[in-house]
């Protein structure tokens, strides 16, 4: 079974994770722009992040004969400072063009203030004014419902944002709806203890229906599963789903949002 | 699937869960001190676990997520602690 990996962040990661989704399936992986675990100093320390996922980390996936594409932006832990990060902001165009770059993201809230929405609101012009897909991250915990919110007021008030080109992600029950009655598409994270696991992401499979949905791992440097989405296909099955439902929602799926963007190509 | 399929590949795991949360409670309340906004929130949730209702797992999340509306002024910290505290 071949699967695609939308959201991973590989610079946290093993060779051997790289190896595993590679025995896996795993066809391709892609990373957006993250927070570290500590708080960057100075924009240089994300001119060097932007670098290493857009010349470094594909060379390392291609080892194992991975396609490895990535996502720029702020992340929002690391938007209460709005001058770092619209000096962040400033460097993202000149990257655009490289040839792993599918969009922005990923970028949204993580405490819901007034300052991350700003650097929110600044990161959806850069993709309107450049044309770009956009990769939201959605609030942890109890703030994911009220982030969520938040981020789609953003996104439905500017006119030039066709959702159908935004993907929300780490969605649970309570957030998918509103997403999907948006028009945009839905990524469902799986985690073992603080998003879904295997059997609720088949669930709202089930009630939704897998037409803009996706599955990833977002494995980092915290405790997170690279072969995650592997394993919840297995799940389906063992949940009856058939061969073709499972490539649906493993590859096909992130395959046709992510072939908007130029540079997404895999055989 | 069928209800009893179903069952078949999710009850032990299901029923684990469950003891967990009543041994988690146990401990919790044979603890000495006071408790906090998240055991508040914990018991709160519970109820929707019983009965013949619909959505039980949107429920628990809506009861421990922020209900209100309004961008905060400031991030307090970056980290979530899994339920809403009411501001005094």
């Amino acid at each position: 079974m071949n699967y695609i990996e939308p959201h991973a962040h590989m610079v946290s990661r093993t060779t051997d994770d790289y190896e595993r989704m590679a025995l896996a399936g795993c066809a391709a992986v892609c990373e957006p722009a993250f927070w570290a675990g500590f708080d960057r100093s100075s924009p240089a320390g994300f001119y060097d992040y932007f670098s290493q996922l857009t010349e470094h980390e594909p060379r390392r996936a291609a080892k194992f004969g991975l396609k490895h594409f990535c996502w720029l932006g702020i992340n929002s832990k690391e938007a209460e400072d709005v001058k770092l990060a619209e000096e962040v902001i400033d460097l993202v165009p000149a990257f655009l063009g490289r040839g792993n770059v599918l969009g922005i993201g990923e970028i949204g809230l993580n405490k819901n203030s007034r300052n991350e929405l700003r650097v929110l609101e600044r990161q959806v012009e850069l993709a309107a004014k450049h044309r770009q897909l956009i990769l939201v991250h959605t609030p942890h915990l109890e703030d994911k419902l009220k982030g969520t919110r938040l981020i789609l007021d953003v996104l439905k008030s500017d006119s030039r944002i066709a959702p159908e080109r935004v993907i929300i992600d780490h969605v649970e029950e309570h957030t998918v709806e509103l997403v999907l009655d948006c028009g945009m598409w839905a990524g469902m994270t799986l985690y073992p203890e603080t998003k879904a696991t295997p059997a609720r992401a088949i669930d709202i499979l089930e009630r939704y229906g897998s037409e803009r949905l996706w599955l990833n791992s977002a494995c980092d440097w915290g405790v997170s599963d690279p072969l995650a989405v592997p394993k919840t296909a297995l799940e389906m099955k063992k949940r009856g789903h058939t061969a073709r439902a499972v490539e649906q929602v493993v590859f096909a799926n992130p395959k046709n949002f992510l072939s908007q963007s130029p540079h997404f190509r895999i055989e | 699937m069928t209800r009893q399929q179903l069952l078949d590949l999710y009850f032990l795991d299901a029923r684990h869960k469950l003891i967990e949360v009543a041994a988690f409670l146990d401990r919790v309340e044979r603890a000495q001190g006071a408790e906090d906004f998240r055991l508040k929130s914990f018991r709160a949730a519970l109820p929707h676990l019983s009965g013949r209702k619909r959505d039980r797992a949107k429920a628990i999340l809506v009861a421990f997520s922020d209900p209100t509306t309004q961008a905060v002024a400031k991030a307090e910290g970056k980290g979530a602690s899994g339920a809403w505290k009411r501001k005094k």
